[in-house]
């Protein structure tokens, strides 16, 4: 095992956890604010993508593509919030959990009515197609490190954001305790739909990335869904910081217990084994991590919540 | 009628036989009318019926959202699958060796889980399941990814033939109904009590002196092992046992059944799961994009009836 290997390893997972905090931070305040479980999170993610892969297709312009997925994603989620979730925020978790279900089979099914069934096709932007030698003898895609370098950008964005900003005082007065919050004067209701606005935003950023990386599909959100929400747990729900900690932990550990397990498994035993065994026992991996993390910290690594 | 309670859940008294004796004529009835397809899909519904009944003792009576019940159902397959792979045939042992090793699953996650409230709750259920669809999916001797084909189905003796989807039916439809009355005699008992009480304060019935965890721990062990044998009975059906049996939007699929019939009414995982199943084959028999119609459907269900179609029921018969 190389050093190569290993810093190469290192990188995806740090792109990797990076995408799964753009989705992880919307899930985490609409869920830490509102106390709303939205199932619906990944849909957005894969309408996002699909709007990108559309508007490529007809401009060739991959900017023009992002930043129109993550404004016409936005719209949707702010539409969504408006019309229907708003309605869900007193509601118990159990009809959350439904109302939003139903929401994946609903927008699954209209992706598929107005795409149709097979997957489409996303290109990486030609500029960025080649590798970069960031090292001698480390060559990394170029196209990963432009996504590396956007996901630190927005997560130090966020950061200001939320801990700079007047209405980052407000989300974070939400999320800590909203009666409170309510009652010195913070207008909520138009608080939720700009924070579902940008949360929709940030997942169109994240699936337009991802779209030439992964297939963009019909399915596509709710594998990447249940990571969101292991992170958001993990992180401590409501909590960016934990939003962000947690993505990278799961980045990581999802990214190299891919490569290295299997690597390791063939030092222990047969080759036949370690290809067999190695990629589930990475997948298990993180949700062993969730679990321990739960076990010891129930309330995750940065409870955000007070009392 | 003298418990007017909401604890106690009177089901359908005398009724429950003459339903029993229309649900045991269907077989026959499908077969003169020439659709014996739709023997197999109400042979579904039973198992589903057993399945969401059983989460609905934990997800409803007990108030714990288990995300993650799928993996019972799934666990209870494979354990028929592979005793069945190793020549093991016969239902007496593999069913409940299915019952057993779903039970001993749910002791162990439990255990863990219980120790979480809430969200938290939801989201380590999910995360055990999770665990178990990986193990299948890498369980390349059984199949791995592509799941593992039943050689025949389960032999019960006694000349009753699972190979013949009626006495199957009949089979299926008689494990539901011991399974219901059971799950209402055990609600109607001190522990269904207490389980109910933990739902509605478990601070309160821990000062009152009651074993919370341990009647939670219980109740979650029970439904394991009878979601268990609801997988025992799906792996007959299917004739294949598959990953996709544990991944997490089956026990989202479970959990649905349970809302839309009623989370904590007596019937309501039964009403659930036929709902459910029957509107997915009536809607795909009409259009392709079924998955929409449903969709709308269930967010109807989340505006207007919130309590289930148990809860409209009860409205309409009580005024």
């Amino acid at each position: 095992m190389d050093w190569i290997l290993v810093t190469e390893q290192l990188l995806n997972g740090l792109q990797f956890g990076l995408m799964l905090f753009l989705l992880a931070a919307g899930l985490t305040l609409v869920f830490g604010i509102m106390d709303m479980i939205n199932l619906a999170h990944g849909s957005l993610y894969m309408v996002g993508a699909y709007l990108a892969a559309s508007v490529m297709a007809a401009s060739g312009s991959f900017v023009l593509a992002v930043l129109a997925a993550m404004a016409g994603t936005a719209l949707l989620g702010m539409a969504l919030e408006w019309a229907l979730l708003r309605r869900l925020y007193e509601r118990d978790h159990l009809s959350q959990v439904l109302a939003t279900f139903a929401l994946i089979l609903i927008m699954n099914e209209g992706v598929r009515m107005l795409w149709g069934e097979q997957p489409l096709l996303l290109n990486t932007p030609a500029a960025l197609s080649g590798p970069v030698e960031l090292l001698p003898g480390l060559l990394y895609p170029s196209y990963r490190l432009l996504i590396i370098g956007l996901g630190l950008l927005v997560a130090l964005l966020l950061w200001l954001g939320v801990t700079r900003t007047r209405i980052g005082m407000w989300v974070r007065a939400g999320a800590s305790n909203r009666p409170m919050a309510m009652a010195m004067g913070v207008d909520t209701r138009r608080l939720f739909t700009l924070v579902f606005g940008v949360g929709a935003a940030l997942c169109a950023l994240a699936g337009s990335l991802l779209g030439p990386l992964l297939a963009v599909q019909v399915g596509m959100g709710e594998s990447i869904l249940i990571l969101a929400f292991v992170v958001i747990v993990i992180g401590g729900i409501g909590s960016i910081r934990g939003a962000l900690v947690g993505a990278l932990l799961v980045g990581l550990v999802d990214t190299a217990s891919r490569t290295l397990l299997p690597a390791a498994l063939r030092l222990l035993a047969s080759t036949e084994v370690a290809a067999n065994v190695g990629p589930a026992l990475a997948s298990i991996l993180i949700y062993l991590l969730m679990a321990a993390v739960l076990f010891w910290k129930p309330q995750g690594l940065f409870p955000a919540r007070s009392g | 009628m003298s418990h007017p309670t909401s604890l106690h859940h009177r089901g359908l008294g005398p009724w429950s036989w003459l339903v029993l004796a229309a649900l045991a004529a269907l077989p026959p009835l499908l077969a003169a009318l020439g659709l014996e397809f739709y023997t197999v899909v109400a042979t579904r519904v039973l198992i589903f019926a057993m399945a969401a009944s059983s989460l609905n003792l934990i997800l409803g009576f007990g108030g714990l959202v288990s995300f993650g019940h799928a993996a019972f159902v799934g666990l209870g397959a494979y354990t028929v699958g592979i005793l069945a792979d190793a020549g093991v045939g016969s239902a007496w042992l593999a069913w409940p060796a299915a019952c057993l090793v779903s039970g001993l699953a749910a002791a162990l996650i439990g255990w863990v889980s219980l120790r979480t409230r809430g969200v938290y709750f939801i989201m380590i259920t999910l995360a055990f399941a999770q665990m178990f669809y990986y193990l299948m999916v890498s369980l390349k001797a059984y199949g791995g990814d592509d799941g593992l084909p039943l050689p025949q189905r389960s032999q019960l003796g006694f000349s009753l033939d699972l190979k013949d989807d009626a006495q199957f039916y009949w089979i299926a439809l008689a494990l539901a109904a011991l399974t219901l009355a059971g799950l209402q005699r055990l609600l109607n008992s001190p522990f269904g009590w207490l389980l109910q009480g933990c739902r509605e304060n478990e601070v309160r019935m821990h000062a009152l002196g009651a074993p919370v965890r341990r009647v939670q721990w219980q109740a979650f062990v029970l439904a394991g092992a009878i979601a268990g044998l609801a997988g025992a009975l799906l792996a007959n059906l299917s004739g294949l046992v598959t990953p996709q049996l544990l991944h997490w939007s089956q026990s989202g699929q479970l959990m649905v059944m349970v809302i839309i019939g009623g989370a904590g009414a007596l019937w309501g995982g039964a009403l659930g799961a036929a709902a459910l199943l029957l509107l997915e084959e009536l809607l795909s028999t009409y259009t392709i994009h079924w998955q929409m119609g449903l969709g709308l459907l269930l967010l109807f269900v989340v505006l207007f009836a919130p309590r289930g179609l148990a809860g409209v029921w009860k409205r309409r018969g009580h005024g």
